[in-house]
């Protein structure tokens, strides 16, 4: 008799949790999700879904890469980011409600701090050093430019 | 160790490898010319500073014209500094004058981060923020920096200060932010793409020359030339910071 009665509890209660959680799901259902559309390029510098769970990590290892040891890479830098994702309307990553950065996070209630510091609009479009490396003209009274030719 | 050693054996092969091309290439153009820098430098973006640069800069004070502030303004276009100098204002470059009150020798210079080889605000700063690249430059890392400002006591040059407000319209290329302590990066972001620091690049341009920058280890380089040649001081040599920046004529 006993071992009924804590069955019974037990249905009683799942199906108090069962019906809370219905509605909870339906208004689930009714949040917009964050439109991530701002994008120049066609395509992200890697998957979608791979950046979408790492970009902090990425991010982290990435400025601690540039800071201490001059690593400047552009596949995974916060400039690099903000180059492609700057909305055309505000030019930037975090200004208006809707743009990139701020669509997501403040979806899901994380407070972004980069922006403190960072710039959240690309500099000039020429602003991101090229990839090949170039002769430096600090180095030599002779300009190896005019040598090559 | 071994490791370390490893990488002193490989770059000494590398500096005698251009050696010998610059001795050629010298041969087969014309007397004087040297085509070390051309591959020396040319880091690639995913290569780390290296210990077998260090990247210095040499002034000289008699060049220096008293009137002129190109490179304080250069410095504040480039990093995005906004020019003001009061105490609490960030100033990344000085202009100081400076007199003999014996001789009444007078000389202006450019004052900054003299990117010790030993330096007191890397010795002082509790959490690892403040640190000296493989290359020399002198640096604050913001995102460990927790503001408490025992590096701007440390430092004999005064060159350091504490960004008290929140700042907006940062450049991209030099974050910065309230609550930090920053100081003259060398323009590492310029260095690191193979330019010259923008205080440098703005007295060449106003043809003044009173500034050179370049890589004291590497011998065949204007200004290892320079400090072979010339007399020149540290500022404070007395601490034995060994610094990158150095100074003629006074």
């Amino acid at each position: 008799m006993a071992r009924f009665a804590h069955w019974l509890k037990l249905a009683v209660l799942l199906g108090v949790v069962a019906m809370s959680i219905a509605p909870m799901q339906r208004a689930l259902a009714d949040v917009e999700l964050p439109g991530l559309q701002n994008h120049k390029g066609a395509k992200c510098v890697d998957d979608v879904d791979f950046i979408r769970r790492n970009h902090p990590d990425l991010l982290r290892h990435h400025r601690d890469e540039t800071v201490h040891k001059g690593i400047r890479t552009t596949k995974y830098s916060l400039k690099n980011c903000v180059q492609c994702h700057a909305s055309a309307k505000t030019g930037s990553v975090a200004e208006a409600k809707d743009d990139f950065c701020v669509a997501c996070h403040s979806y899901v209630g994380v407070q972004l701090e980069c922006w403190e510091c960072h710039s959240s609009k690309p500099g000039k479009p020429d602003a991101l050093p090229t990839e090949a490396a170039k002769t430096s003209p600090m180095m030599t009274s002779v300009n190896p430019e005019g040598l090559a030719k | 160790m071994s490791e370390h050693q490893f990488n002193q054996d490989a770059g000494q092969d590398r500096r005698d490898f251009l050696k010998t091309s610059a001795g050629l290439a010298g041969l087969t153009l014309a007397p004087g010319v040297l085509l070390y820098g051309i591959s020396a430098y040319g880091r690639a973006p995913d290569e780390p500073a290296s210990s077998e640069v260090r990247w210095g800069m040499l002034i000289d004070t008699t060049k220096c014209s008293s009137g002129c502030n190109d490179c304080v303004t250069a410095c504040n276009t480039e990093n995005g500094l906004d020019g003001k100098t009061g105490p609490q204002d960030s100033q990344w470059i000085r202009k100081v004058h400076i007199k003999d009150l014996q001789t009444s020798e007078q000389h202006d210079l450019p004052m900054m981060c003299q990117h010790c080889e030993h330096p007191p605000c890397v010795d002082v700063c509790p959490t690892g923020a403040s640190f000296k690249r493989a290359d020399g430059i002198v640096l604050v890392d913001r995102h460990i920096c927790i503001g408490c400002r025992y590096c701007m006591m440390a430092c004999p040059y005064k060159a350091r200060s504490f960004v008290h407000e929140p700042l907006h319209d940062q450049k991209p290329d030099v974050p910065r932010g309230k609550g930090c302590v920053e100081a003259c990066t060398f323009c590492v972001q310029r260095v690191d793409n193979d330019e010259q620091p923008a205080c440098v690049e703005a007295c060449n341009k106003a043809e003044h020359n009173a500034m050179l920058f370049g890589d004291l280890n590497n011998p065949a380089s204007d200004i290892a030339k320079a400090v072979k040649t010339y007399a020149t001081t540290e500022v404070r040599a007395d601490l034995r910071l060994n610094t990158g920046v150095r100074y003629q004529g006074i």
